[in-house]
């Protein structure tokens, strides 16, 4: 593992998010790679097993809040996705919050800056205790 | 030596009949004792086959030992462990052996047994094996091949009056009845006007079928729900499983022998049916008892 | 997931093979669970420190010899092969392939349709002796579950659900309900005799007239 966190973010909520973290200086993990998406319904299982698979500790999807979903269904889409993997990574032993789904607003840059450092510190000591 | 069954059928007008359960092992002990206590007290002692796809001594070794201690058994046969082929030949064995009388079963799915990966056969279902009998009787086997020595079976089935729906199992009945039986044991009754009128559509069809009312006495609340949930054919109404409830804690069993010896006297007094089929499946000793609670010793 | 490791234990490079019909429909073998599964097993074995290499395959039929024929080439380079394909796909391949090992990735269980997205009930049971003009169009064979002709049995349960199966529907219930229906419960009146379960002899071989 490489150590970075993939975060694909949907360009209505969490990209405008992560950008306003930016512009505000707020700390998120340098390690955070932020994947621009036009929903979080466009990711895919694939997409989250070959983050994984290229050596990513773990990766984020993140879209819109209930009901806010531009595409109208694509957030629920992500979540099921993402639980599929969390089944899909148990199989195999892998540790399944290494693949993790999160709702926010596009102005919440807070909220993407907690959700980005509290994952990486979980994959830290996780890595620690290891 | 006991009196034929088919004999019994056309001479009495209330016939009971009740049920040993095999045990699972090769010791026949047990089931002595009970033969012993019953066969006198009872006119026609059926054996279950595997009952309820649990694996257990055979229906057809019990016969005989009913047989050998002066007792009229009822083989039961299912469709479930056996081709047409063993079937066949299973029946040509029990006639040898002074066994008559037969029950034509369907048999339980393995699912609710105890050996769940095994095969199951149906080869035949039992509308099938009624006919099938009726052919052995007739002197030829299935394949039309004549036999050497024949057979005589005294034919019966079974019916589930509370089915729900009810309408698919009275026409499966009714190709029974067409099929030629001459008696039903039905699966438990617990409810008067389903068996009345389950009986008026059987008499309809056939005035001569001799019906044994299903007597399975529930001994606790917690046991009727079991029954419901897991024992197929079985429907036992609320109101039973209130009074169950209410039941004194120890007298569950003497509860489920009196709500059955009610049970039974009510057919009686009413005539609305030819006799009653007793099963107290692993009480079999207390049979004796609803028989007395009931007026039929 | 557990059986499938163990198969490939030995190997350190493997076929993911899928097939693009049956198993493709019912998302069990094609393209898409290839690619999932050889993830699955690339991740599994880098994480146990025993690196797996995986070729991905899919083609149109994995029952068709013209179509496996074009899976040579990766064949030839790979340890053995992992098929997606129902048994007859698989079978097709190791046919073709004598020399490779070909392992089945998938229980291929029953022929059947979607009752609605996601859930596929079995409809027939190949038994080549088919009954559905009798039965208002509801196979006896296999949609009850013990395969009645003169059913149903006496353990339906109340509603008209299955004995092993509360979330089952008794099929000679349906069958009732079709038929009556259509004005033709007359057919459900019928005996029928033993059925001939020699009507297919295993293993089955059909061979075309020739014009």
């Amino acid at each position: 593992m490489n150590g970075r966190i993939i975060a694909f973010c949907c360009e209505h909520s969490a990209y405008p998010a992560a950008d306003l973290a930016g512009r505000l200086r707020l700390h998120y993990p340098e390690s955070l790679r932020v994947i621009r998406v036009p929903c979080a319904g466009r990711v895919d299982v694939i997409h989250i097993l070959k983050a994984l698979e290229k050596g990513a500790s773990a990766v984020l999807v993140l879209g819109c809040e209930d009901g806010a979903c531009h595409h109208i269904t694509g957030n629920i889409r992500a979540k099921e996705r993402v639980k599929q993997c969390n089944v899909l990574l148990k199989e195999i032993g892998v540790d399944g919050r290494r693949a993790v789904m999160f709702s926010l607003s596009p102005n919440a840059p807070h909220k993407f800056v907690r959700v980005a450092n509290d994952i990486a510190k979980t994959m830290k000591e996780s890595r620690e205790a290891r | 030596m006991a009196r034929p069954f088919r004999e019994i059928l056309e001479a009495k007008s209330f016939v009971v009949t009740a049920e040993a359960a095999p045990v699972k092992g090769s010791s026949v002990s047990k089931t002595i004792e009970h033969i012993t206590l019953l066969k006198d007290k009872v006119d026609g002692l059926n054996v279950t086959d595997n009952q309820s796809s649990v694996m257990r001594y055979p229906s057809l070794g019990i016969c005989l030992l009913i047989k050998e201690h002066g007792g009229e058994p009822v083989l039961q046969v299912t469709c479930r462990d056996r081709n047409r082929l063993a079937i066949q030949a299973d029946l040509l064995f029990a006639y040898s052996r002074g066994i008559n009388n037969v029950l034509c079963l369907t048999g339980d799915s393995v699912d609710v047994g105890d050996h769940k990966e095994a095969k199951q056969v149906f080869d035949l279902d039992s509308v099938q094996l009624i006919h099938l009998v009726h052919t052995l009787n007739s002197g030829k086997d299935m394949a039309g091949n004549e036999l050497d020595g024949g057979v005589d079976f005294c034919i019966g089935t079974t019916a589930t009056p509370s089915a729900d729906p009810l309408e698919p199992q009275l026409i499966k009945v009714e190709k029974k009845l067409k099929a030629g039986v001459s008696f039903i044991q039905t699966q438990a009754v617990y409810e008067f006007d389903e068996l009345k009128r389950f009986t008026e559509f059987v008499r309809n069809i056939d005035e001569k079928v001799k019906i044994l009312a299903g007597i399975v006495p529930v001994i606790s609340a917690k046991m009727a729900a079991y029954m419901n949930d897991n024992v197929p054919g079985i429907f036992i109404p609320q109101h039973l499983i209130d009074e169950l409830a209410q039941a004194p804690k120890g007298t569950g069993i003497a509860k489920g022998i009196e709500i059955a010896a009610r049970m039974i006297r009510q057919v009686k007094e009413e005539g609305v049916c030819d006799g009653v089929h007793i099963m107290f499946i692993g009480r079999e000793e207390r049979v004796p008892e609803i028989l007395e609670a009931a007026g039929l010793l | 997931m557990e059986e499938i490791k163990q198969a490939m234990a030995l190997y350190k490079k493997i076929l993911v093979a899928g097939c693009g019909t049956c198993v493709t429909v019912c998302w069990a073998g094609g393209e898409k669970e290839v690619g999932i599964l050889a993830s699955q097993l690339r991740l599994a074995r880098s994480a146990a420190g025993n690196d797996i290499v995986t070729l991905e395959a899919t083609v149109e039929r994995q029952c068709e010899n013209e179509m496996v024929a074009e899976l040579k080439d990766k064949v030839a380079e790979v340890e053995a092969v992992l098929s997606l394909a129902c048994g007859s796909g698989v079978q097709t391949m190791a046919t073709m392939f004598e020399d490779k090992p070909i392992f089945p990735a998938v229980n291929t269980t029953f022929i059947g349709m979607p009752e609605k997205e996601g859930l596929w009930v079995e409809m027939c049971g190949a038994c080549g002796d088919c009954y559905l003009d009798r039965t208002g169009g509801i196979c006896p064979m296999v949609r009850c579950s013990k395969g009645l002709l003169n059913g149903p049995c006496g353990g339906t349960r109340k509603g008209g659900k299955c004995e092993i199966d509360p979330d089952k529907d008794c099929a000679w219930v349906l069958i009732y309900r079709r038929l009556e229906r259509q004005g033709r419960l007359d057919l459900m009146r019928e005996y029928y005799a033993p059925k001939n379960f020699r009507a297919v002899k295993r293993p089955g071989k059909i061979q075309a007239a020739k014009a």
